[in-house]
């Protein structure tokens, strides 16, 4: 453990990653106690400027809302929907790749096939579709992109359970008769771990980008203020009212960029190669 | 009666000298239609855009001024007998369909029996109607069951088209391929709908009124989305936005553009009027008190000011401040929201949820929903939000599933036409879009309706209206919240195209283009 994080804190990239995401689940944890009021209040006249006001830093938007408390309030929206998501995602996908790579045979192709059935189809229409059907709740969104975001989950932990099976270790462990179950969780999965550590961040981004899509569009959850939310409400104002739209867009931009980068680090201090580079 | 229309049409007669700047011939205008229209044909659709085509394709016995004094239309003149009961139309001669063919009395008789069939609010203003004849090709009697003040206002071309009889005689008029090229007596005729493109309207050569119209043509322009057609205007790719065709808080923007003019005109016939049903079968909403408390907790001059950027007038009830018998001599519902808190503590409400629904209609009505949650919210109340897209809208609220639920109706010049529907008992019925939604009932209300539909004269309608009106405002069936105005936006080259109380919808037939 404590080489791992000797190794992701030489990547400085993950280190800078680290430290935005570690800030926004503080700003979404303890946002509220700062910020009070709820983000939809009507605080100030419409369309005031960000930096003239200090009691409204980042300015109001077209009903006269606080920029910045939408910020904040839309950080926790963003990264529940990114992390409910992902984990949502990977209950489906770890199993149903793992049960496909350890049986092979019929199970794999029938598996395989389930899965090829949800890639085939463009994953941000799918979840269109989806929340349109449900109609748009936080529930909804969080199933819709998880049910879109499985796929490359199965395949992953398949190809790496498919190359770990034929290991001597998992090998011996079938020969003294242990339980398939056991054998997978116990045997296999620790070792596949880690490329699926290192997907799941990438997924958590994907998710903030796909709920941002979701609301942008005018498919979020309608009592929850998000940062997708924000920048579909104010595009249509946005020659009139330009920070509306850029402040909640780089907030969307700086968390997808900590999630890749905490990604690539992981990837660095995971791999086994590098790590052997190191010593 | 008579005396009016004499006035009516000498005061058309100044207003169109004055105005008569030397009208130039010739030239095309762009104007946008949003959305567009599911169909041309009158007789069968009456979605707002299709009126505002077809309008000048078809026309109606009468048209009515901004003040909704009828003007002469298909009908040159009218008499109303002294008993109020027989209306007699006299027809304009040597009027011809777009084919070439002659209009007559059978026309509008035909009309009329289809109206019955096909259009819904046609039916319901004919509900009085004992019979109509045609003692010769160019007369046209109406006999009432008894008096019906309102009556004189169902002619317009929206409200009763006239759609040729030698098209449609003996066919499914549902059905009649004819719809798809629509012929009507109007200044315009069809020539091509490209779909998701534009519909192309081209001048009557043979219209009924000598040197009119005197554009060449019309594009309707169609175009999806908000922003987009904002820029269209900018462009000059289109010259007339009508109202709702951009954004609220664009108005202002685009209005200050160089050479554009703006005028709220051309709604008074309908004086849209924005309101919340309030479900009166939730437990929570049936209390009056609660249904009192959301009148003061939603800050309607902020909605007025914010939202539609100053455009309108905050409701003081049932009635728009533009129809027939309007009184504000009402109880006031003032943005207090310390009273909303105190009257949902007397109601004794709990915190149960309520569900708010707003209108799928574009980013006004989105805003517009979330302000009014925030404002119920402050004072106390437990509310959810619920998204929908327009069928889903649509569907909630015809099944009566809603708490609260944004809408916005036209009232047509009298409480007999617009007005009463929304309340009376006799119009709560499952599976429509207007009426009573709200399933709000009082016989006293029932009784009253039904009385100034038939009073006369009109000093006694007057006394009943305003009696009505109070006791409405003091249950609150409905959340009243503004009487909405809808901008026209043209390019000022286009001069005289607002004379009219249903604007745009007729309108063409007297505008030209200054070059």
């Amino acid at each position: 453990m404590k080489k791992f994080w000797k190794l992701m804190l030489r990547n400085p990239g993950g280190v800078i990653g680290l430290v935005i995401i570690t800030l926004a689940i503080f700003v979404a944890l303890f946002g509220q106690m700062i910020f009070p009021t709820s983000p939809w209040r009507m605080v100030q006249r419409p369309f005031l400027p960000p930096f003239t006001n200090p009691m409204v830093t980042l300015g109001t938007d077209a009903l006269g809302r606080d920029v910045f408390a939408g910020l904040i309030y839309g950080a926790r929206v963003s990264l529940l929907v990114g992390l409910v998501s992902t984990t949502v995602a990977l209950t489906i996908g770890v199993p149903l790749g793992a049960i496909a790579g350890y049986f092979g045979g019929k199970v794999d192709d029938a598996l395989m096939r389930f899965t090829e059935f949800f890639q085939t189809i463009p994953s941000f229409p799918l979840a269109i579709v989806l929340v349109a059907i449900l109609q748009p709740s936080i529930y909804s969104i969080v199933g819709s992109i998880a049910i879109v975001s499985w796929p490359p989950v199965a395949r992953l932990v398949r190809g790496e359970v498919l190359s770990l099976r034929t290991r001597e270790y998992v090998q011996a462990a079938i020969v003294t008769g242990q339980s398939n179950t056991w054998i997978i969780s116990r045997e296999i999965l620790p070792n596949a771990l880690s490329p699926v550590i290192v997907l799941a961040s990438l997924m958590v981004a994907n998710a903030i980008l796909l709920e941002s899509s979701l609301s942008f569009l005018g498919l979020g959850d309608p009592n929850l203020m998000s940062w997708g939310y924000m920048v579909g409400a104010g595009r249509t104002v946005i020659r009139q009212a330009w920070w509306i739209t850029v402040f909640p867009g780089v907030a969307i931009l700086i968390s997808v960029l900590g999630m890749n980068l905490i990604g690539e680090g992981l990837n660095d201090a995971l791999n086994p190669r590098l790590a052997k580079d190191s010593r | 009666m008579l005396k009016k229309f004499v006035l009516a049409l000498a005061l058309s007669t100044v207003s169109t000298m004055a105005l008569a700047q030397e009208p130039k011939m010739g030239g095309t205008i762009n104007a946008v239609i949003q959305p567009e229209p599911p169909g041309l044909m009158l007789a069968l659709v009456q979605n707002g855009p299709t009126q505002m085509v077809s309008g000048n394709i078809y026309e109606g016995l009468l048209r009515y001024s901004k003040t909704l004094e009828p003007q002469p239309g298909l009908a040159e003149s009218w008499t109303i007998s002294p008993d109020a009961k027989t209306y007699t139309f006299k027809l304009k001669q040597g009027v011809t369909w777009h084919d070439g063919k002659p209009f007559t009395a059978a026309d509008v008789l035909f009309s009329i029996e289809t109206l019955k069939v096909t259009h819904a609010r046609a039916r319901n203003n004919l509900v009085q109607l004992d019979k109509v004849e045609a003692p010769d090709d160019y007369t046209v009697v109406f006999t009432l069951k008894q008096p019906f003040g309102p009556f004189i206002g169902i002619f317009e071309v929206g409200s009763m088209p006239i759609i040729p009889k030698h098209i449609y005689e003996g066919s499914d008029v549902k059905t009649n391929p004819a719809n798809n090229t629509p012929i009507g007596t109007g200044p315009f005729m069809f020539k091509e709908w490209k779909k998701g493109s534009f519909i192309q309207l081209v001048k009557n050569p043979n219209y009924h009124v000598q040197g009119k119209p005197y554009i060449d043509g019309i594009y309707w322009q169609i175009i999806p989305d908000a922003a987009a057609r904002s820029v269209a205007y900018e462009t000059g790719k289109v010259d007339v936005l009508p109202g709702g065709s951009i954004e609220n808080f664009d108005v202002p923007r685009v209005s200050k553009l160089p050479n554009t003019c703006v005028t709220g005109d051309g709604w008074e016939f309908f004086s849209p009027m924005a309101w919340m049903w309030l479900n009166n079968r939730t437990p929570v909403l049936a209390n009056k008190k609660v249904r009192q408390a959301i009148m003061y907790a939603v800050d309607r001059e902020f909605a007025k000011d914010v939202i539609w950027n100053g455009l309108g007038k905050v409701a003081t009830g049932p009635s728009s401040s533009a129809i027939k018998f309007y009184t504000d001599n009402v109880p006031k519902y003032p943005y207090d929201p310390a009273k909303a808190k105190a009257l949902l503590k007397e109601a004794g409400y709990k915190g149960e949820k309520i569900r708010l629904m707003p209108l799928p209609y574009g980013e006004t009505w989105s805003r517009w929903g979330e302000a009014v949650k925030q404002n119920l919210v402050d004072v106390g109340m437990n509310i959810e939000t619920i998204a929908t897209d327009v069928p889903g809208s649509n569907q909630k609220n015809m099944e009566w599933d809603y708490d609260i639920s944004f809408t916005y109706l036209y009232q047509y010049g009298d409480p007999a036409l617009g007005v009463g529907r929304n309340y009376v008992t006799s119009a709560i019925q499952k599976g429509q879009l207007f009426n009573n939604l709200e399933g709000y009932s009082n016989p006293e209300v029932d009784k009253l309706f039904e009385e100034g539909a038939v009073a006369t004269p009109d000093s006694k309608r007057k006394e009943i209206y305003e009696k009505v009106q109070k006791i409405l405002v003091e249950d609150v069936p409905v959340a009243w919240q503004l009487e909405l105005q809808f901008p026209t936006i043209t390019n000022c080259k286009i001069k005289n195209l607002i004379t009219t109380g249903i604007g745009v919808n007729d309108g063409f037939r007297d505008a030209w283009i200054d070059k």
